[in-house]
């Protein structure tokens, strides 16, 4: 088939509670984004700017839910993309910031805002514009239903990379031993 | 029956199938050590060819004569055909994989066991790609008590290799299982229920037989970089454990 006249696949990628690095692995793909740039376009993504998710056929996700716009971009993911792809142990479950868990959301904000040193007039924010933090952070198949999963912290970009070029080739994705690290 | 079967002298001769293969095994082994013998790989966590099996975490479970059974504690029979690597059951042991999982806190880019754990090699040999359960996030504390060794009961998988080994090597009782079911934990036994104030110390074989990241040395973590570590190198399946690979 000619390329030039097949459709690109439309990408969305999202960060929710992770640290980014799971984006800068994707990047570490290097000069193979020459060849995925023939094959997709990107919807909303850091990488675009775009602020909203329209209908796509992959989306990755980032991070785990560790607040309510997690939530609420993560259903807008599910909502408009055909296969959602969890990327990185935060998104699988929970990761860096899921080890809060075991502590009272009270507590935390307690210690962070007021009770350290030099805090004297510390006071927990509170603009409506803020998102409210969940009791705990949740990985995203606790909230909604995912397709796929690249484990690693980061997986490496040859892992992201098999997985998309699989998942582009419409063959079902898989890593194997060198490519599945949850570390 | 075949004769062999009751001729000390032929005993070597007498053998089962596993996954099709023949593998020969003698009066008193069992289907997971005759395996292993063989070369054979049989997924398990909380069987250690060196401590008398506690047939309680089930991955090693196979189907021998088409019925269910823990192959760390079943013995073979003559031509026993038993089934090991089928989807049916790795997908079973894939579940029990996650169950585990769910039930500890498992953040492995900061476990210091990470890249030499059993359960998270296991975990990659069955292509476990996410926990798939809701996660528990109980809240176990660590013990930093005793100088040269860390607990970190997030980690815990009940396979009370500790136990046994404090108990059948080091004649010493430093570990225990506690409680039932879904309660079941692992104390120490001391008055204050610290580390530091049991007999514990590093030569003990409790200290080196934990196949997850419990029971910790400090001050080494992370000598051997992430990435550089035994099942980074090679996949469990083609690693021969520890103690058969020293006894061969
Ligand atoms: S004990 Fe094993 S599975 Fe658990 S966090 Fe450590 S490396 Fe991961
Ligand atoms: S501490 Fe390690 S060896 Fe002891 S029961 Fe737990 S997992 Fe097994
Ligand atoms: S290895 Fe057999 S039950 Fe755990």
């Amino acid at each position: 088939m000619n390329m030039s006249t097949k459709p690109k696949l439309r990408i969305a990628t999202a960060t929710l509670a992770g640290c980014f690095g799971c984006h800068m692995s994707f990047l570490d793909i290097d000069e193979r984004l020459f060849d995925l740039m023939e094959l997709v376009e990107f919807d909303r993504s850091p990488l675009t700017d775009i602020k909203t998710c329209g209908p796509c056929d992959i989306g990755l996700i980032e991070g785990g839910l560790c607040n309510a716009e997690n939530v609420h971009v993560l259903r807008e993911f599910r909502a408009n993309c055909k296969i959602l792809v969890a990327v990185g142990a935060c998104a699988i479950n929970g990761g860096l910031p899921a080890q809060r868990n075991h502590l009272s959301l009270s507590m935390i904000l307690e210690e962070v805002y007021h009770a350290q040193h030099g805090l004297v007039d510390g006071f927990i924010p509170n603009d409506p514009e803020l998102p409210l933090p969940l009791d705990q952070v949740h990985p995203i198949h606790e909230v909604v239903k995912v397709d796929y999963f690249i484990p690693g912290c980061p997986p490496s970009g040859d892992a992201i990379w098999k997985v998309l070029t699989d998942l582009i080739a419409g063959r079902e994705p898989e890593l194997g031993h060198g490519l599945v690290h949850y570390d | 029956m075949s004769q062999n079967s009751n001729t000390p002298h032929n005993k070597n001769q007498t053998t089962f199938t596993l996954d099709g293969k023949t593998i020969p095994f003698s009066e008193g082994q069992t289907i997971i050590q005759a395996a292993m013998a063989a070369g054979e790989y049989i997924p398990h966590l909380c069987f250690n060819p060196e401590f008398k099996p506690h047939g309680s975490c089930k991955i090693c479970t196979v189907t021998a004569n088409g019925r269910q059974t823990a192959s760390c504690t079943q013995q073979p029979q003559v031509d026993m055909m038993v089934e090991s690597d089928t989807k049916q059951i790795n997908d079973e042991r894939r579940a029990l994989l996650q169950m585990l999982f769910v039930e500890g806190n498992h953040f492995c880019p900061s476990c210091e066991k990470s890249g030499d754990c059993q359960l998270q090699a296991t975990a990659y040999e069955l292509d476990m790609m996410s926990p798939h359960f809701d996660h528990f996030s109980p809240n176990r504390p660590l013990d930093a008590s005793h100088g040269e060794y860390l607990l970190d009961f997030n980690r815990c998988i009940l396979c009370s290799l500790c136990a046994r080994a404090s108990s059948d090597v080091d004649g010493k009782n430093v570990f225990s299982l506690a409680g039932r079911g879904i309660k079941t934990h692992l104390i120490v036994n001391s008055k204050s229920g610290k580390l530091a104030d049991t007999d514990f110390t590093g030569d003990d074989k409790a200290a080196h037989v934990c196949p997850v990241g419990v029971i910790i040395k400090k001050r080494v973590g992370f000598a051997v970089p992430i990435g550089k570590r035994s099942f980074d190198e090679h996949p469990i399946s083609a690693t021969p454990h520890p103690i058969v690979k020293g006894a061969i």
